[in-house]
């Protein structure tokens, strides 16, 4: 692929106005496409294991631009030998890894998993198993998944495509994936793999690198208000308006034009992108 | 050169209605498969039309979880999940969790494998991480936790999680091919981890989409997942897998396993489905479902 490493570096000046072009007309779903794979940016020669459409794209992104070490699969048990567009056949692989091994890999720590979350407090506790009362739930959902194993033993992210106060709420109804304040609670030989890296939402970019372990935004992507953000959070969040940044939330960065033709004429040609978060 | 054995292995080839007339109510099952990828489906519909209750039903769960609830077979489920993949959330396990009509024992993906594990290698407990801190904890009150004996100098020992063998009565899986001795093959890219639910149950069952003599099965010794040694029982089931996906022979039947989870999601609906489908045996199942997809692209082509 001729576009591999184009992670917008060294850009001459007619290419950069051209860039500011095409930046103005990234969708919200592709903004959300990049915020997803910079979680991998750095992460080197592990796998990155990835659900939901913007996170999928995300990992493969990633891997054709500025982290070209990534591993993939095709959705499946195949570890692709390159990153498959959405809907493509898997083509030749590099390596095959069967749930089984997947869940031994999780156990080795290789990974680095963005899941979704149907509820997320301030600590970064999740729940995909049900809503209500575990024993017998208003509305029953996945079940715990491999979520418990997944945040004690890898780096984890979270990809949430609708940023609301019924997904980010106070606190969670069971705890599937673990926060900041439970894995404080296990102690730090316990603990020692937990490692909550960001949430990507439609409406922003978020992480726990506050002295509390809790939630706090990074980000707010291109055509949202912080407002929204706080009108949509069911809890305080930090880092919104800190002396450190002037006032100013950070914009998350958009798509470079590379970026964006990867996204569009590679990876997402169907724009299956564009159902999961709406322009 | 020993003198190789013609001894028919006749005897392990077996029928639908006599493995489900070996189930006993009460039993722990283990059902092999993945969500909506290679269940035993002739076997689970069997056990839907049979008189078996109180079953504990042990599964990476799936539609196989939904149509035993549906027909109220299932006491306790052990499980990580039910899901039917392209459709998320599975309608009949999400009702009888919501009617409070079964028990969950609810796992990590991992400590279920650790727990199979367990039982297929007569120990009773494997450690691991997978667990530690999350709710699964507090909704599992017998869980335990096991303290390493080999804490470095000076520091704690790490303390683990101790998943409790999963030991089955017995399990059902279903392989894309098997012999008449009851060795089973599987050809998709998974063999998802229906081995070790052969090795933990007392008796194991291998339903098949095509059945072949000893020594009739091709393609590379790695495919050849299950072992006689662990198989009580072998019956070819063309289609036994139907709906779920049963690669390469068969992809998942997607626009029937909507169907079924539409119906299965409204009373009414589904007393209409379960008529239609689930009154008769294996035979009139594959006569309806073939029935419901040519009335299907009839009325597709006319529009």
């Amino acid at each position: 692929m001729s576009a591999t490493g184009a992670g917008g570096t060294g850009a001459g000046p007619a290419e950069a106005v051209q860039a500011e072009a095409v930046q103005a007309d990234a969708t919200r779903a592709e903004i959300c496409v990049v915020a997803c794979a910079e979680a991998w940016r750095g992460d080197g020669e592990i796998l990155a294991a990835a659900m939901g459409t913007c996170s999928i794209l995300g990992a493969r992104l990633a891997r054709l631009t500025f982290e070209p070490g990534l591993l993939t699969t095709d959705g499946g048990a195949l570890l692709t030998a390159e990153p498959v567009p959405l809907g493509a056949p898997a083509g030749p692989a590099e390596g095959w890894l069967p749930f089984r091994d997947h869940l031994w890999l999780v156990q080795n720590g290789r990974r680095h998993v963005m899941m979704g979350a149907s509820q997320i407090d301030r600590y970064g506790n999740t729940n995909i198993s049900a809503v209500g009362a575990w024993e017998r739930p208003a509305s029953q959902l996945l079940g715990v998944r491999g979520a418990p194993g997944n945040t004690i033993c890898n780096p984890t992210s979270y990809w949430i495509p609708r940023h609301s106060t019924r997904v980010f709420v106070p606190e969670v109804d069971v705890a599937s994936g673990l926060g900041t304040d439970r894995a404080a609670r296990l102690g730090p030989r316990a603990s020692r793999f937990h490692d909550l890296r960001r949430v990507v939402t439609d409406l922003g970019v978020f992480d726990f690198r506050t002295p509390d372990g809790s939630m706090r935004l990074v980000s707010v992507h291109p055509g949202v208000e912080v407002e929204e953000i706080v009108a949509a959070t069911g809890f305080p969040l930090h880092g919104l308006a800190e002396p450190a940044t002037g006032g100013e939330v950070p914009r998350t960065r958009p798509p470079t034009s590379a970026e964006l033709r990867l996204i569009r004429e590679v990876l997402d040609v169907g724009g299956l992108r564009d159902r999961e978060v709406r322009a | 050169m020993a003198q190789v054995s013609t001894a028919p292995a006749g005897p392990k080839v077996t029928t639908v209605e006599e493995i489900v007339g070996s189930l006993e109510s009460g039993m722990t099952i283990g059902i092999g498969g993945w969500g909506s990828r290679r269940k035993p489906m002739a076997l689970v519909r069997a056990i839907y039309r049979s008189a078996l209750e109180d079953l504990t039903v042990v599964s990476y769960g799936g539609p196989d979880v939904g149509l035993l609830c549906a027909a109220g077979k299932v006491r306790r489920l052990v499980a990580p999940f039910a899901t039917l993949d392209s459709v998320p959330l599975e309608p009949h396990f999400r009702a009888a969790r919501q009617r409070g009509a079964i028990e969950l024992t609810e796992y990590d993906e991992g400590m279920f494998m650790f727990g199979l594990l367990a039982a297929a290698h007569r120990l009773p407990f494997l450690p691991t991480r997978a667990g530690l801190g999350s709710d699964v904890m507090r909704v599992n009150p017998g869980l335990r936790t096991v303290r390493s004996p080999y804490g470095p100098a000076g520091e704690e020992a790490e303390e683990l999680v101790a998943v409790p063998a999963l030991t089955l009565d017995a399990a059902l899986v279903h392989m894309d091919r098997a012999d008449t001795r009851g060795n089973g093959q599987y050809l998709g890219p998974d063999p998802y981890l229906d081995d070790l639910f052969a090795k933990a149950a007392t008796r194991c069952y291998v339903s098949c989409e095509r059945l072949v003599d000893p020594g009739k099965l091709g393609g590379p010794p790695q495919s050849l997942l299950i072992s006689r040694m662990h198989v009580a029982g072998v019956v070819e089931t063309p289609g036994g897998g139907h709906f779920t996906d049963c690669g390469p022979d068969l992809g998942r039947d997607e626009a029937f396993q909507r169907h079924y989870a539409t119906s299965a999601a409204d009373p009414q609906a589904w007393a209409a489905f379960a008529g239609r489908f689930l009154s008769g045996d294996e035979a009139a199942y594959r006569e309806a479902v073939r029935r419901w997809h040519e009335e299907r692209e009839r009325g597709e082509g006319t529009r």
